[in-house]
């Protein structure tokens, strides 16, 4: 089974949800999906190993064959090639990589380079097979990332994909193919609009949801009011809690402190595999 | 006219309640919410909406099932795995680059028109604001940001204003580097926990990547002391300063509940560090 926790607004609790609950539950893979800022490995503390680079083709043309007919440039959606009388500049990191513009050229002047965007690295501790993703700096595409990282996903195991915060492109292609997807959320007002709209995403997805309050104890109770009206389930409630805060702080998973925290995650497998 | 864009990396550090409440302080300023996918700017200032921008993102390919002769050219013509076994085109994958329709032997595959979101200009009781929404499951965020950014500097030129404050959205991939890409000054909101240190450093290079000068705010410092000091001095090896600390504190989140900035809820201790915050700021971008 394949479980995305996502939230709308950042920081809610997303990987210390996400940690907490592979730490409790057996075999067991997590992914960190949040491949702009991975996080997960901070709270794991193992050694990470390169599985592979991610790679996208970025053309290079040859200007010994080109003829400055602009076709490419035309047929770019991503404006990532222009053609002027006499020169062709590519702009890579606007490049996504589509192979288009080799399509489209009629003097086969366009061959394509790799070009790193980013890295998988897995690890091996305890009960969890790990993997993470990371975009290098100064790249925009996430997605492509994503998608690679979640590849590695064992259909034998339960997978848990640590989403990014917001609702663009990356946070979709993080929840894609899951079976289920765990909201955590705050009741405030900047936390229940953000989850309105990640239940939006997730209703067009047509993936199951269900929520975890985080720091339940502050804000109001509109977020369990809606939940209510709107029959999604609350699965778990975490209270502002000082002590997990300064474990948090200090990248320490709060299971590992507070055990009883453990039971609690694995009835929230139970719950979710009840509700699909 | 100078732009100041608030990051963070780390979601959650505080990055719309700071930039809300230099917003409050700031007198002469345009406000832009660049955080299209997850806005919350809004909840607080209760902008009054003066006009709607239609913007369209990248097209999307649509198959006529009546031309399709399911021969799998454009399948593997796709590099994004967006045109499924059975020839039909999976929108969330589809990113719009015409490769399939190019491809077909039969004319089956048009792009069809695809709309990215909303724009909003806006009045609001501390001046302009540019804002957006991005469409449900749209996954062209970094494009709405470009136009948010874009209409904030009109509105800037209409109202004679000097700054545009730009509320930024975490990360640090498409939609940031549309927020930041030219901006006179990023102030980096940070927090002391280890998650706050990682992702301060990779926001940090990607700034210096963008050649963009970088200040830094620690947020909640008092939660663990101990990490603020090595923001502290991380940011000094670095040469960054930071420019304001700020305590741990429930005003932010009353403030919120209010629908108000937190200068306007309280003259309190975490009001008084903002507003210290906010002239140093100040002095930087003049």
């Amino acid at each position: 089974m394949k479980i995305a926790i996502a939230s709308g607004k950042g920081g809610t609790g997303k990987t210390t949800v996400a940690v907490n609950f592979a730490l409790s539950i057996e075999n067991v893979q997590l992914f960190d999906c949040d491949v702009e800022e991975p996080n997960c490995h901070l709270f794991l503390g193992f050694n990470l190993e390169k599985v592979e680079d991610i790679n996208i083709l970025t053309p290079v043309v040859d200007k010994t064959k080109c003829d400055f007919c602009g076709n490419c440039s035309e047929f770019c959606q991503f404006n990532a090639i222009a053609v002027l009388p006499d020169d062709v500049l590519v702009f890579p990191a606007l490049c996504h990589g589509c192979g288009g513009c080799v399509m489209v050229c009629p003097k086969d002047a366009i061959v394509y380079e790799n070009r790193s965007i980013g890295i998988i690295e897995k690890s091996k501790g305890g009960n969890i097979e790990f993997y993470r993703g990371v975009l290098n700096i100064g790249e925009a595409m996430a997605s492509p990332v994503i998608k690679a990282l979640k590849k590695h996903v064992d259909e034998s195991k339960t997978a848990i994909f640590d989403a990014p915060p917001g609702t663009a492109c990356p946070v979709i292609s993080s929840v894609q193919g899951a079976d289920y997807c765990i909201l955590v959320t705050e009741s405030t007002p900047f936390g229940f609009h953000d989850l309105l709209l990640a239940l939006d995403v997730l209703r067009k997805l047509e993936i199951p949801f269900g929520i975890i309050i985080n720091r339940c104890d502050i804000g109001d109770d509109r977020v369990e009011k809606y939940c209510d009206t709107e029959r999604i389930p609350v699965l778990m409630k975490i209270p502002h809690d000082r002590k997990i805060a300064r474990l948090y702080s200090e990248g320490i998973p709060f299971v590992n402190r507070i055990p009883e925290w453990k039971v609690k995650f694995v009835q929230l497998l139970n719950k979710i595999q009840a509700q699909i | 006219m100078k732009e100041l864009t608030v990051i963070s990396g780390k979601g959650g550090t505080g990055k719309t309640t700071i930039a809300a409440a230099l917003v409050s302080l700031a007198e002469n300023a345009v406000i832009a919410d660049c955080d299209v996918d997850a806005a919350d700017m809004h909840l607080i200032l209760q902008p009054e909406i003066i006009e709607t921008i239609d913007v369209s993102g990248l097209k999307v390919a649509s198959i006529d099932e009546t031309l399709c002769i399911k021969c799998g050219i454009c399948k593997d013509a796709c590099r994004f795995d967006a045109i499924t076994n059975d020839i039909r085109i999976d929108i969330y994958g589809c990113e719009g680059c015409g490769v399939c329709a190019y491809a077909c032997p039969e004319g089956a595959i048009s792009m069809i028109e695809r709309k990215a979101g909303d724009a909003y200009n806006s009045e609001t009781r501390f001046g302009p604001m540019a804002h957006a929404r991005l469409g449900i499951a749209e996954e062209a965020s970094g494009l709405l940001v470009a136009v948010v950014r874009d209409n904030a500097r009109k509105l800037a030129e209409k109202y004679d204003r000097d700054l545009i404050i730009i509320d930024g959205p975490p990360g640090t991939g498409c939609s940031v580097i549309a927020s930041i890409a030219g901006v006179d000054m990023v102030l980096v909101v940070t927090e002391p926990s280890v998650s706050g240190i990682h992702d301060l450093e990779r926001i940090l290079d990607v700034a210096d990547h963008f050649n963009i000068p970088a200040m830094v705010c620690i947020n909640k410092y008092d939660i663990n002391e101990k990490n603020s000091l090595i923001i502290e001095e991380y940011c000094k090896d670095r040469g960054i300063e930071v420019m304001g600390k700020l305590p741990y504190d429930d005003a932010p989140t009353k403030a919120m509940m209010q629908e108000m900035t937190v200068i306007e809820y309280s003259d309190g201790e975490f009001s008084n560090k903002v507003k210290d915050l906010w002239e140093n700021v100040r002095e930087k971008l003049t």
